[in-house]
């Protein structure tokens, strides 16, 4: 991805609020902004946080203008949940890399039986991205490393993958800057995790 | 070396290097971040103000005395801080006066999309509109210096995809104002408006508007690009970044300073290019300006809308026309179901809908996060309107319905948006002899925008303790005789207070106590039990739990029987990381399937 033209490259986050897309979208600032490149950032969310839908706008390059993506020129869709992937897969290049936390979490309405979660989520990813679908078990990854919480970084490691040219020293330098002392260690064996669980698969 | 900040971290950090002593404001989205971020230097005085015209109104008194004083609000918070605002465009100030009202395109979290340019028209005054987070801080230090020089408050308008984007700045350093403090009893007659100082201050208005024009051609942030010479585009703030991204090779003429406008620039623009299109968030504001000074205009609200946010792809459809390529859909996003927000597991709020719902009376609801209420399975608020406007909304109703309203109406509103709004109309309900009542959910903070301090939570913004609001006395001054206090968590008790207020024929106030939000750290309340878990030999699968819309809780489709043999079409389960152990589902329980859990509890979770 490390082209020296004007490129752009457009990283879409998305989750349900609380899982933590806000911490990730710091941790991808640091790390590109610290690798030298103009970085934008925005957070995109209904009122306040509380449970529903948040993404954030994650764009860096020589030069970046727009805030927002435009609808199609998704690079690289992180997703911390799988509908909240799936609402997103239209913003997608046809050549994107996509990466799943392996999670659900029902929306009201599914809770209440009106309404029914999608099936098979990472099927219909793969219909049209093929190859280019990382499913990764945050949840459980995280949950046997003691804090299901951590499942956010878990996935930035498994992201990280993507990323030849950037240190592992960059992001654990992240992490070191954005997390509190007692839950740095936890998270920075996240990231670890994270990063064996796709090591060597991506292309 | 350059810093990666957000819009609003960004005012903060141009209005410390301002040198700034003096920050009010009241939260609301997209615009809170600012205080909470100026209140991190200790050359600010930064306070929360009760609401948005107190702010100006402190932030004004500092400007007279000589401060440079900046006050902060949402768009709305500006229709609330107007009467200040608009007399201040006529007595100007002495230190710098800069007002930042933020939009919200798209009503992300707000009650209306008005567009806040209209104010700079209305009242003239100068306002300035940024386009990154490097303009955030450096339009802020440029708007104390245009305030100095012209001697008039100055807004510097944002909207929430720039407020709430991060973008690199080059932080600087703080220069202490060059204003002397100190109040002059000789300048009288610039600020006591009576009429004939009025009148006077009313020429000196004009006459400033006129070197302002003058000064926005030579404004080093009105800045022309010329590219392509076929089509110039005047445009301003996030709408410059989409459609630069877009079209990156027409020409440009960027406005920095939105009102008043660069006459001649803007002759010089038509000038240099064929064609010119402008665009533009929401209303029609440049294009009609731009069309009364005689010019004509290629394209502007006839292609892009006004209404809503723009994005990229909103510019480049609406430009290109039949050219335009869409993405290709893939999924239909019709059909995926929605999330909206909610109100958090355990929260205090749901406890108290669900017994409004349950007595099945009309609400007249507030702004805060119990709005939410609004939505299924709760449905129990039936207005929202502005800041306070649910506690005269009720009396008014009751004025108008008689005796027939009696036992149907009530109020809800927040401890933080009752000191905003709601003391005035209390006051009149006691008054005029209205007998609605008002129900203060008092969750310790102002939940909503982040759980910001307030006048009512014994402390300050820099986290200072300070007198605390007693909202029983406070509501007794005003004359209310009946003074109830409940638990929310508590229904069947709850359900009878509220009862026995609402068929009362004088004003009532109900408070509620011990529910606190349940995001606050400094108050948490301890609750009985770790969490509740379903008990699934005697669950009936009757969804009446589901009612109550705690996030905690989920339906699972799948034929069975009790263990004394009654089938069902499922069962619920509580999530155990989620439940706080508010019990509230317990108690809507008919068949005692909702026990506590305890720690080696097997519910099949861990």
């Amino acid at each position: 991805m490390m082209d020296n033209n004007n490129k752009v490259t457009n990283i879409l986050l998305s989750g349900v609020g609380g899982q933590g897309a806000i911490l990730t979208g710091n941790i991808l600032a640091h790390v590109f902004v610290e690798a030298g490149y103009d970085v934008k950032k925005s957070e995109v969310h209904g009122m306040a946080q509380r449970g529903g839908d948040v993404t954030t706008h994650f764009r860096y390059g020589k030069k970046v203008y727009s805030p927002l993506i435009k609808c199609g020129d998704v690079d690289f869709l992180l997703a911390f949940e799988l509908l909240e992937a799936l609402r997103y897969i239209n913003y997608c290049k046809k050549d994107a890399k996509i990466i799943i936390n392996d999670q659900k979490i029902l929306p009201p309405a599914v809770n209440l039986g009106q309404a029914k979660y999608p099936d098979n989520i990472p099927a219909t990813f793969k219909k049209y991205f093929k190859d280019n679908v990382y499913i990764v078990r945050g949840q459980e990854i995280a949950t046997k490393l003691g804090n299901a919480q951590a499942a956010n970084v878990v996935l930035v490691g498994a992201f990280s993958n993507f990323f030849s040219e950037i240190k592992d020293e960059m992001w654990l330098g992240a992490l070191t800057g954005l997390l509190p002392k007692k839950i740095l260690e936890l998270n920075i064996k996240a990231f670890q995790e994270g990063k064996n669980s796709l090591l060597g698969i991506t292309r | 070396m350059k810093k990666i900040l957000q819009g609003n971290e960004a005012i903060a950090r141009g209005a410390w290097e301002a040198g700034v002593t003096v920050a009010c404001a009241y939260p609301g989205t997209p615009s809170s971040e600012i205080l909470a971020e100026i209140a991190k230097y200790k050359e600010v005085t930064a306070q929360w103000s009760p609401n948005e015209k107190i702010a100006v109104e402190v932030a004004s008194g500092a400007a007279i005395a000589g401060a440079r004083a900046m006050a902060c609000m949402k768009h709305v918070g500006l229709n609330v801080a107007s009467d200040p605002f608009m007399t201040l465009a006529y007595t100007g100030i002495k230190g710098g006066f800069v007002i930042v009202v933020a939009d919200d395109p798209n009503v992300h979290s707000s009650q209306n999309e008005q567009d806040s340019r209209n104010w700079a028209r209305f009242a003239k005054v100068p306002m300035l509109e940024p386009t990154d987070a490097q303009e955030c801080k450096d339009l802020t230090k440029i708007a104390f210096e245009i305030s100095e020089k012209f001697d008039t408050p100055v807004l510097l308008k944002s909207t929430t995809s720039i407020s709430h984007s991060d973008s690199l700045v080059e932080p600087g350093e703080r220069q202490e104002s060059p204003v002397a403090l100190g109040l002059d009893e000789k300048q009288a007659s610039k600020y006591v408006m009576l009429p004939a100082n009025v009148r006077a201050r009313r020429e000196v208005m004009e006459e400033r508007m006129r070197r302002l024009e003058t000064y926005a051609d030579e404004f080093p942030c009105n800045v022309m690009e010329i590219n392509d010479p076929r089509i110039g585009v005047i445009t301003a703030g996030a709408a410059y970044m989409y459609t630069k991204e877009v079209f990156p090779n027409y020409s440009y003429l960027k406005l920095g300073m939105i009102w008043p406008l660069p006459k001649r620039l803007i002759s010089d623009f038509f000038r240099k290019v064929n064609k010119v299109i402008i665009v533009e968030e929401l209303d029609p504001f440049l294009e009609t300006e731009i069309k009364a000074l005689g010019y004509k205009i290629f394209h502007g609200k006839d292609l892009i809308p006004n209404m809503y946010e723009l994005s990229p792809e909103i510019v480049e459809r609406s430009l290109k026309g039949n050219a335009y390529k869409a993405p290709k859909i893939r999924v239909n996003l019709e059909d995926l179901p929605k999330r909206p927000p909610n109100l958090c597991p355990g929260c205090s709020h749901r406890a108290l809908f669900y017994s409004l719902k349950k007595l099945g009376v009309f609400v007249f609801g507030d702004i805060g996060c119990y709005t939410l209420a609004a939505f299924p399975p709760l449905q129990a608020i039936h207005t929202t309107i502005c800041m306070g406007a649910g506690v005269g909304g009720a009396y008014g109703a009751g004025k108008a319905l008689g005796r027939e309203g009696l036992g149907k109406i009530c109020a809800v509103i927040g401890d933080s948006t009752f000191l905003h709004g709601g003391i005035g109309p209390v006051m009149e309900t006691v008054y005029n002899k209205g007998y609605s009542t008002t129900i203060i959910l008092d969750n310790r903070t102002t939940g909503m925008t982040g759980l910001q301090e307030h006048a009512g939570t014994g402390y300050t913004l820099k986290v200072e303790p300070t007198n605390m609001i007693d909202y029983e006395q406070l509501v007794r001054a005003l004359g209310v005789k009946h003074v109830r206090k409940v638990d929310p968590y508590n229904v069947k008790e709850t359900m009878e207070t509220i009862k026995e207020e609402l068929n009362g024929d004088e004003a009532s106030v109900i408070i509620t106590e011990n529910g606190p939000c349940m995001l606050h750290r400094r108050e948490k309340r301890k609750f009985q039990f770790l969490y509740f878990m379903i008990d699934t030999g005697t669950c009936r699968g009757c969804r009446a739990c589901l009612e109550i819309g705690c996030p905690a809780i989920s339906w699972t489709e799948r034929e069975g029987m009790t263990k004394d043999g009654k089938t069902r079409k499922g069962t619920v389960s509580i999530n155990r990381l989620q439940c706080p152990g508010c019990g509230l589902c317990a108690q809507v329980c008919k068949f005692e399937s909702i026990v506590p859990g305890h720690e080696d509890a097997d519910d099949g979770q861990q």
